[in-house]
């Protein structure tokens, strides 16, 4: 075995096109490493993505179109009769409606909040960490056990805020009954578990503001309020963008808190918080076991997320050209960095 | 120095996530290397049984089992919710029964949904086990042809559950015997607690629903047809309008304390005296105990409105996917059987359903200290006997019965008219599309 490959061995060493074929590949390796790797190093992400994101995406797709029991299986081809089944349903269009209550209700108040809590901690503070640390401690409460407390805050009879409510001579709110008293009830909280969370990537973006603009306003004579309307707003401004799609994104697929809010966990008696996601989860998991339809409404939900989606796209794009300059790389890429965070965590 | 260490992190975390990714494709068929070949009978195996709450199986008792057939371990795998076990089920159910236990542990509710998927599990059927439980628990589990799908654990036979010190500050007669006397129909049931309210700040009962539950739990043919499963069509079903009727009436809903079961409302009241009776299913008497804990006035009638009733109970059963049936059903057999039920009963207080285990001395002779030493062994073996009825439940039960129990709630919680709250009942039915 020893002889041919010293024989190969010569052959290669006397003849020179073979060498600079050897030389050639290299330098084909070396091309293909610039040019492949990158994406190689990428790969697992899309990989993943699209086991565990666009399979799915599809998947329900296929589903939606055929009758499917969640024991029995697939069906029949039904095409869409599945998605005007949905739009017949008077439910479906009443957890749309809660569903953008409680969002609104949720994100606007949520954002505002965040923002200017971001701006105190972004003072001078003592024991910064301590106030940082604490902002962020209703994030780590599970969603459930939020559920609960709150559940228990907001009970119509013996619940404290309406002892509250009644010992200061305002009468009780009927939290499980009135259709808006509700959707507040949930939107704080959703508001209680993210807020602080929110603040923290506010903060990271204001941190990252050049102190030089500071000085130069301060010079220029403006005080506090106008630096924060006029220096520290403008300047984060991709961040903001950035936590109302994710609020966005969020607020339109919420679950656990209406889920826990009572006992049945089916948004009332008369649907007063049924949102989107908690019907998709009747009609698929719950008593109908109808997975063609829970499929529907969940690609109708997607449809509208990404609606969404387009509409905060042009309002970036608005905000990005209207206003007096770009936000600088190190905001910018402080908000990455949070929202890798965020995807991380 | 620097270079070389970026480049091996990025070469670590390249390989950790690729690792990941392998992981997380190779996780379905990992792990039960031991289920893998048919089993002969010498064979070591291990045998999986997932329950929920608490069904009283301890790791000794398997131990015990593991002593008999030396070859078997048996682990035992808790959901701390019934419905957390439901998902999990039926969503393996769906997936083809990959990843299900060699035994699941079910409620009597998910019955009428798991009838319609009877090849997912072993026929249990079993002339060793004949006679073991009535006739009731049965034939819920039981197909037309005769298949058996799950073994009885315990049962829900219903009493009444009373404020033995509410009852006397009312000045009605407090003593178990007296109460059982007068509450032998709804219609005394609701005349004595007329008779409450107007002597008493307490409602008479916590929940319409609840009340409405106990109803339907005696109707032969609620929602849907036996013959073929079909719902009957709500507008037509008078029966289910009369006890609709009853339970929102002004006179049944001046007596409800309008509480939604299980919510924080409920609990509380439960220490504010907020209602002087509850239909109480067996298992019930452990609830109550936990959220009326220093409350000394609550006993136990022997005696349920409209002769007997029955609310909850467990089954187990052997999905066909599993590795190791035959031992499944086997292992089965002994947790459910009367010693071992008799020693769950000791331990949590789930009634037995087996017939034999209801007539030993330890279940007879167990009486609840919590409610004035009540012998609830003697009094649930007499709610058996007074069951007279089995309900048909079929898989459109619960849609059906959750839009009437919504019409119940926008009554009692949302001051609705009970005949516009109908008319939604009605409207939501038709929706379900049946």
């Amino acid at each position: 075995m020893l002889t041919p490959t010293r024989d190969a061995a010569q052959d290669a060493a006397t003849a020179p096109p073979r060498q600079s074929r050897r030389v050639g590949f290299n330098q084909r390796l070396g091309r293909w490493d610039v040019k492949f790797s990158p994406y190689l190093y990428i790969s697992p992400f899309f990989i993943l993505f699209l086991i565990t994101g666009l399979f799915p995406i599809v998947f329900t797709a296929y589903v939606s179109m055929h009758s499917w029991n969640l024991l029995f299986g697939q069906g029949e081809f039904v095409g869409l009769k599945n998605y005007t089944d949905v739009f017949a349903q008077p439910h479906f269009w009443t957890s749309l409606r809660n569903t953008f209550s409680i969002f609104v209700l949720s994100s606007v108040p949520q954002v505002i909040t965040a923002i200017v809590l971001a701006a105190f901690l972004d003072q001078n503070l003592r024991s910064k960490t301590f106030w940082r640390m604490g902002v962020l401690l209703p994030y780590v409460v599970a969603p459930v056990a939020v559920g609960m407390i709150f559940g228990r805050l907001f009970a119509d009879k013996s619940g404290l805020i309406n002892a509250g409510l009644e010992a200061i001579g305002l009468p009780a709110v009927q939290w499980h009954v009135d259709v808006l008293a509700s959707h507040i009830a949930i939107a704080s909280m959703v508001n209680f578990r993210w807020t602080g969370y929110n603040t923290l990537i506010f903060l990271a973006a204001m941190q990252a503001v050049p102190r030089e603009l500071y000085e130069a306003a301060i010079i220029d004579g403006a005080n506090r309020m106008r630096q924060f309307f006029s220096v520290t707003i403008p300047q984060i401004r991709a961040t903001i963008i950035f936590v109302v799609i994710t609020a966005t994104i969020g607020g339109l697929q919420i679950f656990d808190e209406p889920r826990v809010y009572d006992a049945t966990g089916l948004g009332g008696a008369s649907k007063q918080w049924l949102t989107t996601t908690l019907y998709l989860y009747d009609v698929g998991w719950g008593n109908q076991k109808n997975l063609g339809r829970a499929a529907a409404v969940a690609w109708l939900l997607f449809l509208i997320i990404v609606v969404i989606g387009f509409l905060n796209f042009a309002a970036t794009r608005r905000i990005a050209t209207g206003g007096s300059g770009v936000p600088s790389r190190r905001a910018r890429r402080a908000a990455e960095r949070a929202a890798a965070n965020r995807r991380a965590s | 120095m620097r270079k070389t260490s970026s480049k091996m992190w990025a070469a670590a975390a390249g390989a950790a996530s690729i690792a990941l990714l392998a992981t997380a494709c190779s996780s379905g068929d990992g792990g039960s290397s031991d289920d893998e070949s048919s089993a002969s009978s010498d064979e070591k195996i291990t045998l999986t049984v997932a329950t929920f709450n608490d069904f009283g199986y301890s790791d000794e008792l398997f131990a015990e089992y593991t002593k008999d057939h030396p070859n078997v371990t048996v682990k035992q795998t808790k959901a701390a919710k019934s419905e957390d076990a439901r998902t999990n089920l039926t969503t393996k159910l769906a997936a083809g029964g990959e990843g299900l236990a060699d035994i699941e542990a079910i409620e009597i509710d998910w019955l009428p949904e798991l009838r319609q998927a009877p090849d997912e599990f072993v026929d249990l059927a079993d002339p060793a086990v004949e006679g073991r439980w009535s006739d009731a628990v049965v034939g819920n589990a039981t197909l037309d042809d005769g298949k058996l799908l799950g073994y009885g654990t315990d049962t829900g036979p219903e009493a009444i559950c009373y404020r033995q010190d509410l009852f006397e500050a009312a000045g009605l007669p407090s003593d178990p015997d007296a109460v059982a006397a007068e509450v032998g129909t709804w219609d005394d049931y609701f005349a004595l607690g007329t008779k409450f309210v107007n002597a008493s700040d307490s409602a008479w009962f916590d929940s319409g629903v609840a009340t409405y539950q106990g109803m339907i739990n005696q109707v032969k043919a609620a929602y849907e047809n036996p013959d073929d499963g079909t719902a009957t069509d709500l507008a037509d079903n008078a029966e289910i309008q009369k006890l609709y009727d009853k339970v929102t009436s002004p006179e049944v809903q001046a007596l409800s304390a309008k509480l939604d079961q299980w919510t924080g409302d409920w609990d509380a009241a439960f220490q504010s005296n907020g209602f002087a009776t509850m239909l109480c299913p067996s298992w019930m008497t452990g609830p109550i105990e936990e959220r009326a804990g220093g409350v000394t006035g609550w006993n136990i009638a022997n005696a349920f409105p409209g002769g007997g009733g029955n609310w909850g109970g467990s089954y187990l059963t052997v999905p066909a996917s599993g590795k190791h049936t035959a031992e499944a059903k086997e292992l089965a057999a002994w947790l459910t059987s009367p010693e071992i039920q008799t020693k769950a009963f000791i331990k949590t207080g789930n009634f037995p359903s087996q017939l034999e285990a209801q007539k030993s001395d330890e279940v007879q002779s167990a009486t609840a200290p919590f409610f004035n030493d009540a012998p609830k062994g003697a009094i649930f073996t007499d709610r058996i006997a007074a069951i007279d009825v089995i309900p048909f439940k079929g898989p459109n039960y619960f849609s059906v019965h959750q839009t009437v129990q919504d019409g119940i709630k926008r009554v009692e919680y949302e001051n609705v008219d009970p005949a516009t709250s109908w008319q939604t009942v009605l409207s939501d039915f038709s929706a379900l599309g049946l």
